[in-house]
C-alpha cells in the first residue's frame, strides 16, 4: 500500500525535474564544497544578523579589562579599550557583507548597462565605450580608490566621513569594467541570433530587445560572475578600511579592526587573527559557491 | 615591428591624456583640494591663504593650470612639489621606485619560476593527489587578503618563532636594512624574506591556477593529439608543445594584472615598512599631500601602459602566428 503511494508520488514529480533551472539546482546540490560553503556562509551571515543579541555592545569600553586574551567571557579576547572583539567582529561583518553585496550590485548594474549598449549597438558606440572601459581597467585602481576616498573625506558639506555609501560607490565605480566586458561579449554574439531578428521583424523596440530578450540569456554569466565579484568587493573594502581609507572607526568593519591590530602584535596577537579569519572564511565560501554555480550552469567548462 | 611599436605607442597617448585630465580634475576641481588643510587651520589667515593659493597657481583658470602642469611634466619632468616636505615629487618617487621594483621584481620572478611548473604538472596529472593539493592551495590563496597574509607572516616569524642562536625574533618584520648596520646585500635579502614571501604566496596561488586551466585547454587541442600520434614522448608533448601555447594567454594576464600587483605591493610595503612607492603613497594620503598622490598614480599608469605594449610585443615572440603589420 505505502509502496504504491510512493510510486505514484514519484511519477508525479519526475517530469518537472528536467527543466533547465532544476537541472542547474541539482548539479549545484551535488557540488560538495559549494554546499558546505553555503552552510558556512549562512552561519557567518546569521551570526552577523544576530549580533545585537550578544551580551556586549561593539563600542562598550572597559579599560580595566583591556588586552585580555580569549576566554570564556570574551571568546575572541578584548582590544586596547577593553571592547569585546567577538562582538566587534560580528558587527564588522554586518558592514563588510552589506558593502560587498551593495558594491557588487551597483557594479553589475553599471557594467550591464555599458556592456549591453556597447554589444548591442556595435560600431562607433561600442568602440568608444570599450576604450572607456580599457582606460578604467588600466587605472591603478587601489591608488585611485585611496585618492578619491581621501578627497571625499575633505568635503565638509557632504559629511561623508563615516559613510558606508561612499565606500560602496567608489568600489563600484572602479569595478564595473569586468562585467561590462563579459556582457558585451555575450551581446555581440546573441544579437545575431534568430530570436533577435524575429523580435525586430515584428517591431519590438531596441530597449525591449536588449533587456527583455537578450539580457535573460546572460543570466547564468551574471550570477556566476556576480557571486565571485562579491568576494572581490569584500576583499577590496577590507583592504581599504585596513589602510584607513574605507569604513572609519568607531564603526567596525573587518578591515579596520585589523588596522590597529598590527601595533599590538606582540601584546595581543588575537586582535590580528579573528577579523582576518572571518574575511578568509567568507571569501573562501563565496568563491566555492561561485565555482559550484559555474559547474552547475556549464558542466563542460574547464577551470 | 617598428611601425607597430610606434602605432601602439601613439594609440596609448589619448588614454594617458584622458587619465591625466581625470586625475587633474579630481585633485584640483574637487572641493577641499590641495588647500583643504590650510583652510581649516585657524593659524593661517585669509591673506596668507591667498598668497599660498597664488604661489601654487590655484587662482588661475583650470585649463591654464592643466596646461602648465602638463608642460611641466613633459618638458622638465616636473611633477610638482610635495606640500609636506616641499621637495620635488619626482625626487621623492625616484628615491622610492627602485625599492618597489626590487620587491615586485623579485616576487614576480619567483612566482613565474614556481607557478608555471606547478600549473603544468597539476594539469598533466589532473585529479591526482598533487593536483588536489595544488588546486586547494591555489583556491585558498586566491581568497585570502594579501595584507592579512602579511600580518600572519609577522605573527608567525616575528612574534611566535625565535632565532635559536640569538633569542631574538626569527625574521625582521619591517624595513629594508637593520638600523645602524651596514647596508649589505645579505641584510637586504634577510629583510626581503617576509615581504617577498607573502607576495609570492598570493601570486603563485593565482598564477598556478590560471596556468593549470590554460594547460588543460591546450592538452585537449588537436595538435597535441597529433604530436602524440607522431610518437613523441609524453614529456615532450607536455613541456614543449602544450606549454608554449599555454604561455600566450598568461602574458596577457600578467599585463592586465599589473595594477593589482602594484596594489599588492602597496599593502606589503605598508605592513613591512618597506620604503617603496606604495608606502610613499600611503603616507602622502594620510597627510593629504596631493601632488605626491598625483605623481605616484601617474607613474603607475605609465608603467601599466608600457607593460601592456611590452606584452603585445612578447606575443609575437611566443606565438609566431601573431604578425604586426
Amino acid at each position: 500500500m505505502t509502496d504504491a503511494i510512493q510510486t505514484i508520488g514519484k511519477a508525479r514529480t519526475e517530469p518537472a525535474i528536467n527543466s533547465p533551472g532544476r537541472m542547474v539546482l541539482r548539479r549545484f546540490r551535488r557540488h560538495r564544497m559549494a554546499m558546505v560553503s553555503m552552510a558556512v556562509l549562512g552561519l557567518v551571515m546569521l551570526s552577523a544578523l544576530l549580533a545585537p543579541l550578544g551580551p556586549y555592545t561593539p563600542t562598550e569600553q572597559n579599560p580595566k579589562n583591556a588586552f585580555s586574551p580569549p576566554s570564556a567571557q570574551h571568546w575572541f579576547g578584548t582590544d586596547d579599550l577593553g571592547r569585546d572583539v567577538l562582538t566587534r567582529t560580528l558587527y564588522g561583518g554586518r558592514i563588510s557583507l552589506v558593502v560587498g553585496l551593495a558594491a557588487t550590485g551597483l557594479a553589475l548594474l553599471l557594467g550591464m548597462l555599458v556592456g549591453a549598449i556597447a554589444g548591442y549597438a556595435g560600431g562607433l558606440t561600442d568602440n568608444l565605450l570599450m576604450r572607456l572601459t580599457d582606460a578604467f581597467l588600466s587605472l591603478p585602481s587601489l591608488f585611485v580608490l585611496i585618492l578619491i576616498s581621501t578627497m571625499l573625506r575633505d568635503v565638509p558639506i557632504l559629511n561623508l566621513r563615516n559613510s558606508v555609501v561612499m565606500v560602496v560607490i567608489i568600489i563600484a565605480v572602479l569595478s564595473w569594467m569586468w562585467p561590462a566586458r563579459l556582457i558585451r561579449g555575450e551581446f555581440l554574439s546573441l544579437r545575431e541570433e534568430e530570436f533577435v531578428h524575429a523580435a525586430r521583424s515584428v517591431g519590438v523596440g531596441h530597449t525591449r530587445i536588449m533587456f527583455r530578450h537578450i539580457l535573460p540569456n546572460t543570466v547564468s554569466l551574471i550570477i556566476v560572475q556576480g557571486t565571485l565579484a562579491v568576494a572581490y568587493a569584500i576583499i577590496v573594502e577590507s583592504g581599504l578600511s585596513y589602510l584607513g581609507f574605507g569604513i572609519q572607526p568607531p564603526t567596525p568593519s573587518w578591515g579596520n579592526l585589523l588596522s590597529t591590530a598590527q601595533v599590538y602584535a606582540l601584546r595581543a596577537p588575537w586582535l590580528m587573527i579573528f577579523p582576518g579569519l572571518m574575511i578568509f572564511i567568507t571569501t573562501l565560501s563565496i568563491n566555492h559557491i561561485g565555482d559550484g554555480l559555474r559547474d552547475a550552469f556549464d558542466p563542460h567548462s574547464v577551470h | 615591428m617598428q611601425t607597430y611599436l610606434i602605432r601602439r605607442t601613439l594609440q596609448s597617448i589619448p588614454m594617458l591624456i584622458f587619465l591625466s585630465i581625470l586625475l587633474f580634475l579630481l585633485v584640483r576641481a574637487a572641493p577641499g583640494g590641495p588647500l583643504a588643510q590650510a583652510e581649516r587651520n585657524p593659524n593661517i589667515s585669509a591673506q596668507q591663504l591667498e598668497v599660498l593659493r597664488a604661489r601654487l597657481g590655484l587662482d588661475q583658470p583650470l585649463y591654464i593650470q592643466y596646461a602648465k602642469w602638463m608642460r611641466g611634466i613633459l618638458v622638465e619632468g616636473d611633477l610638482g612639489k610635495s606640500i609636506k616636505s616641499n621637495r620635488p615629487v619626482s625626487e621623492l618617487i625616484g628615491e622610492r621606485i627602485t625599492n618597489t621594483l626590487i620587491l615586485v621584481g623579485t616576487a614576480f620572478l619567483i612566482t613565474i619560476i614556481v607557478a608555471i611548473p606547478l600549473g603544468a604538472i597539476s594539469a598533466r596529472r589532473q585529479y591526482s593527489l598533487f593536483d588536489y593539493v595544488v588546486t586547494t592551495f591555489a583556491f585558498a590563496g586566491q581568497s585570502v587578503p594579501v595584507y592579512w597574509l602579511g600580518l600572519m607572516a609577522i605573527l608567525i616569524f616575528y612574534v611566535a618563532l625565535d632565532n635559536p642562536f640569538t633569542g631574538g625574533p626569527l625574521l625582521p618584520a619591517g624595513g629594508m636594512y637593520t638600523l645602524g648596520a651596514d647596508k649589505t646585500l645579505g641584510d637586504l635579502l634577510w629583510h626581503m624574506i617576509l615581504p617577498v614571501g607573502t607576495l609570492c604566496l598570493a601570486w603563485i596561488a593565482w598564477y598556478s591556477r590560471f596556468f593549470r586551466a590554460g594547460m588543460l585547454e591546450v592538452l585537449n587541442a588537436d595538435y597535441v593529439r597529433t604530436a602524440r600520434a607522431k610518437g613523441m614522448t609524453e614529456r615532450t608533448v607536455t613541456y614543449v608543445h602544450a606549454m608554449r601555447n599555454a604561455i600566450v594567454p598568461l602574458i596577457t594576464m600578467i599585463a592586465l594584472d599589473l595594477p593589482s600587483m602594484f596594489a599588492g605591493a602597496l599593502f606589503i610595503e605598508t605592513i613591512f615598512s618597506w620604503p617603496g612607492m606604495g608606502r610613499l603613497f600611503w603616507e602622502a594620503a594620510r597627510g593629504r599631500d596631493y601632488p605626491v598622490l598625483l605623481g605616484v598614480i601617474l607613474i603607475n599608469a605609465i608603467l601599466i601602459v608600457v607593460a601592456n605594449i611590452i606584452a603585445d610585443l612578447l606575443y609575437g615572440v611566443v606565438d609566431p602566428r601573431v604578425r604586426y603589420d
